[in-house]
């Protein structure tokens, strides 16, 4: 069992200014389950991506079964038996399980299906495997973990001998996800080699042979898991003691007036009947798995969508939020969860996506009044230290990091009243990270509220004075700066008890 | 936070990468302009001459105001099918409210225009509170409009019996026609709307990234809605100009106009999907694409092949804006 599969060589990978991966060797063992670990932006996502085709390496080589790989596509990677299942499953949604199961590989005479034989088939693969689905169901009404499987079962269906599984189980409950394992356990059983991505470390130790560290695009050590403890590992991904990591607490003064007041709020299914307060000068954490809630909660506060039930209070006095411009005009503002798609025009200047929601106080009679929007855009852009050649440049030649921080310039432009930070250092190397962090205290020092979410758990409990944990639309927990840890998020973001498979 | 030096080598060799496509994308009409102005220019004696230049512009004027409204609807994101039938509307109702009142040439003109406008904001209400799709929305109330303008003629021709009311269409300053005034004029205030005002820098936003747009505050609809308002002007401004050059109006009168005001966009770099594009460059556009009829009449050529060849340019224009901007992502 120690032949090796694949063979990495030196790999590099850079998006835009961003290192993400630098010189990686590693070996993965046939018929192993080898870990990749790290902290968000760590590479780990990446690497896996690229042995999946996915992604074209920069430099270095790739060996898979004693030959050089050269994927241009995902395809090219399936024809050598390597297979990804991605975070969120990619099933068509609309044809059924069975159809999913081969697609493009349905093996019809001519182009015409063959349906009797598909069936065959595909019975033959469910007893083959012990996966059990519905032939005839639609992936949507699947659960995720269901359609997770029917990935599996496709790869399996393509003869895939090498499984990439990113996240697998970051949208599954405790019993899925140990389900899931042992279908991992099963896929191993027969001579499958597994490279498993993940940030649940306790997962990774009692599933994984093999681990590797990742951090910041560098392989920190590939260890057998045996030798590794969840202390070991988390040293290892952040290269330093866990404290150092996050600025001082400057916890807010007790008499601190309550800034935003969120009564019963509700937006069925995504949450129910949510309630909270934020004083002055409090950073408040909003913690829970993706898909609990806690995105859906600030944009409800926000405005982007409208909540079917509740109210929300600034300073005392009733507000309805029914737009993000009207939330703006009442000082809220928020930092949206995915600054490509949700924050920036890519194309368009750093000056311009600072000063686009308040272009109305540079503007005389509407005609923008160039040279004011550039000074006051400019300082701001200076004071948050952005790296740039140009303010005039377009945002799209920004790192990561620094294109949040635009961001953060565009909602600080006005002090704002409320400050809602959603994944704010989602996709940012770990320099940039700090500067957030330090960031997020300093407005909370001046006393603003701040709405942090984050599915980085260290993240919350680094910076929040308090943190509320959200399950499945409701908030389960509320933990105050005694009660405040990693197991006690974790314990009540995953259903109570029975998680063990899922405690990290 | 150090970066190694070979990485400001990468990140800069990707940059002139992704530079050079998108330069050719957006100034390739510039170039190609040159070009077929110095060939033209060489080939024919009778090109570049003043009467020549002032013909081709006086020509291009109407599908030159269409392009520049439709430039505003581009960068919004949006598309805008109507401007044909629209234009050939507002011609039948100028002609009919000059015959039918004594409010005079400049009164109906006006009115006409205005016509436009009121259609141009109904594609707008259509395209974002009935949410339809723009292409869609647009073609439907082509149709419609081509209708209406059949209703109200009978199919007939509706001509002006008077020399005054040509004055716009025909008339000249300085040796130049007044359509080309009015083409310049109207350029003037939607580039200064464009480059200038929060306004324009609302349609580049929307356009760009509706959905960060809208997360920043901004009023998303209104602002495409008001492209398209802009866009109905334009083309009710066309169709009264079309309708003072010759004096008579009809239901069918612009028929595939819309098509040589998109093509002339498109030409000038806009981008179908939004976000990018400036309005001097479609009236280049525009014009280049009056050059190349002219250009074939002049050489006495087979006239036809002139659809060959801008279809075969339009084509061209469409795919290196897809190239550059696969680089961008």
């Amino acid at each position: 069992m120690t032949e090796t599969h694949v063979r990495i060589d030196g790999v590099s990978k850079r998006f835009g200014g961003v290192h993400a991966l630098r010189g990686i060797d590693l070996e993965i063992a046939r018929g192993s389950i080898h870990a990749l670990v790290g902290e968000n932006g760590a590479g780990k996502s990446t690497l896996g991506k690229i042995l999946a085709g996915v992604y074209r390496p920069d430099e270095g080589t790739i060996v898979v079964g004693g030959h050089t790989a050269e994927y241009r596509s995902p395809r090219d990677a399936l024809a050598d038996g390597i297979t990804i299942i991605a975070q969120e499953p990619t099933v068509v949604p609309h044809r059924s399980v069975q159809e999913n199961v081969f697609l493009g590989v349905e093996g019809g005479r001519g182009g015409l299906l063959d349906q009797r034989r598909t069936m065959r088939r595909f019975d033959e693969l469910v007893e083959r495997t012990g996966i059990e689905l519905p032939a005839r169901a639609l992936p949507r009404t699947l659960t995720v973990a269901d359609q997770q499987k029917v990935e599996i079962l496709r790869a399996i269906a393509r003869d895939a001998s090498l499984f990439i599984m990113d996240e697998p189980t970051s949208a599954l409950t405790a019993d899925e996800s140990e389900r899931l394992f042992e279908l991992i356990r099963a896929l191993q059983g027969r001579g499958a080699t597994i490279v498993y991505v993940s940030h649940f470390l306790q997962e990774v130790l009692s599933l994984a042979d093999t681990v590797t560290v990742l951090r910041d695009g560098r392989l920190v050590r590939t260890a057998p898991a045996a030798q590794e403890t969840p202390e070991r590992l988390v040293a290892a991904m952040l290269g330093r003691t866990f404290d150092l990591t996050f600025p001082d607490k400057t916890p807010p003064a007790a008499d601190a007036p309550i800034v935003l007041s969120v009564r019963g709020l509700s937006r069925p299914p995504a949450f129910v009947d949510v309630s909270f307060e934020i004083r002055a000068g409090e950073i408040l954490g909003l913690a829970g798995l993706i898909g609990s809630g806690r995105s859906e909660v600030a944009r409800a506060i926000f405005g982007a969508d409208r909540a079917t039930a509740g109210s929300v209070e600034l300073d005392g006095r009733p507000i309805r939020p029914r737009s993000p411009r009207a939330a703006v005009r009442h000082g809220i503002v928020m930092l949206p969860e995915d600054r490509k798609r949700q924050g920036l025009l890519m194309l368009r200047s750093l000056i311009e996506n600072v000063t686009l929601p308040h272009l109305d106080e540079v503007s005389h009679g509407g005609v923008i009044q160039r040279r004011r929007e550039a000074s006051r855009a400019s300082e701001l852009i200076t004071s948050l230290d952005v790296r740039t050649r140009s303010n005039r440049s377009p945002v799209s030649s920004l790192s990561g990091g620094n294109q949040q921080k635009v961001l953060f310039a565009r909602w600080l432009f006005d002090r704002p009243r409320v400050f809602v930070a959603d994944e704010p250092t989602r996709g940012v190397d770990v320099g940039a990270k700090r500067a957030i962090y330090e960031l997020i205290r300093s407005l909370a020092a001046d006393g603003i509220p701040v709405l942090l979410i984050s599915s980085e758990h260290e993240e919350i409990l680094g910076l929040a004075h308090r943190v509320l944990v959200m399950r499945a639309g409701r908030i389960v927990a509320e933990l105050d700066q005694r009660a405040m840890s990693e197991d006690a998020v974790l314990h009540a973001a995953f259903a109570t008890g029975e998680g063990e498979g899922a405690a990290a | 936070m150090s970066v190694a030096p070979s990485s400001l080598v990468g990140r800069s060799r990707q940059l002139v990468g992704r530079f050079d496509l998108a330069i050719v994308r957006d100034y390739g009409v510039v170039i190609a302009f040159i070009a077929l102005f110095i060939t033209l220019s060489v080939s024919s004696p009778v090109f570049f001459t003043w009467e020549n230049m002032k013909n081709l512009a006086f020509q291009t004027a109407p599908v030159g105001i269409i392009a520049v409204g439709g430039t505003l609807v581009f960068i919004a994101g949006g598309f805008d099918l109507s401007v044909g039938a629209i234009s050939a509307f507002t011609g039948i109702m100028a002609a009919k409210i000059f015959n039918a009142t004594g409010i005079g040439l400049w009164g109906s003109l006006i009115l006409g225009a205005l016509v436009g406008l009121g259609f141009g904001i109904g594609n707008g209400l259509l395209v974002t509170l009935g949410r339809v799709n723009a292409f869609i929305a647009t073609l439907a109330t082509s149709i419609i409009i081509a209708g209406l303008g059949q209703v109200v003629t009978s199919g007939n021709l509706v001509s002006v019996a008077s020399d005054n009311f040509t004055k716009l269409g025909l008339g000249s300053a300085w040796g130049i026609g007044y359509p080309v005034y009015v083409w310049f004029a109207f350029a003037g205030v939607c580039g200064f709307l464009l480059s200038r005002t929060a306004f324009g820098r609302y349609v580049y936003a929307v356009g760009g990234n509706a959905e960060a747009a809208r997360l920043a505050g901004v009023r998303v609809n209104v602002v495409r809605a008001t492209t398209f308002a802009i866009s109905g002007l334009a083309a009710g401004i066309a169709g009264v100009i079309l309708v003072s050059e010759v004096g008579t109006a009809q239901w069918n009168a612009n028929t595939g106009i819309e098509f040589d005001a998109i093509t002339a966009i498109v030409l000038g770099g806009t981008s179908l999907l939004g976000g990018e594009g400036a309005i001097w460059r479609a009236m280049l556009g525009a014009f280049f694409l009056q050059m190349i009829g002219n250009g074939f009449n002049l050489l006495g050529t087979t006239p036809e092949l002139q659809y060959v060849i801008k279809g075969l340019i339009l084509a061209a224009a469409v795919s290196l804006d897809a190239w550059a901007r696969r680089r961008t992502t």
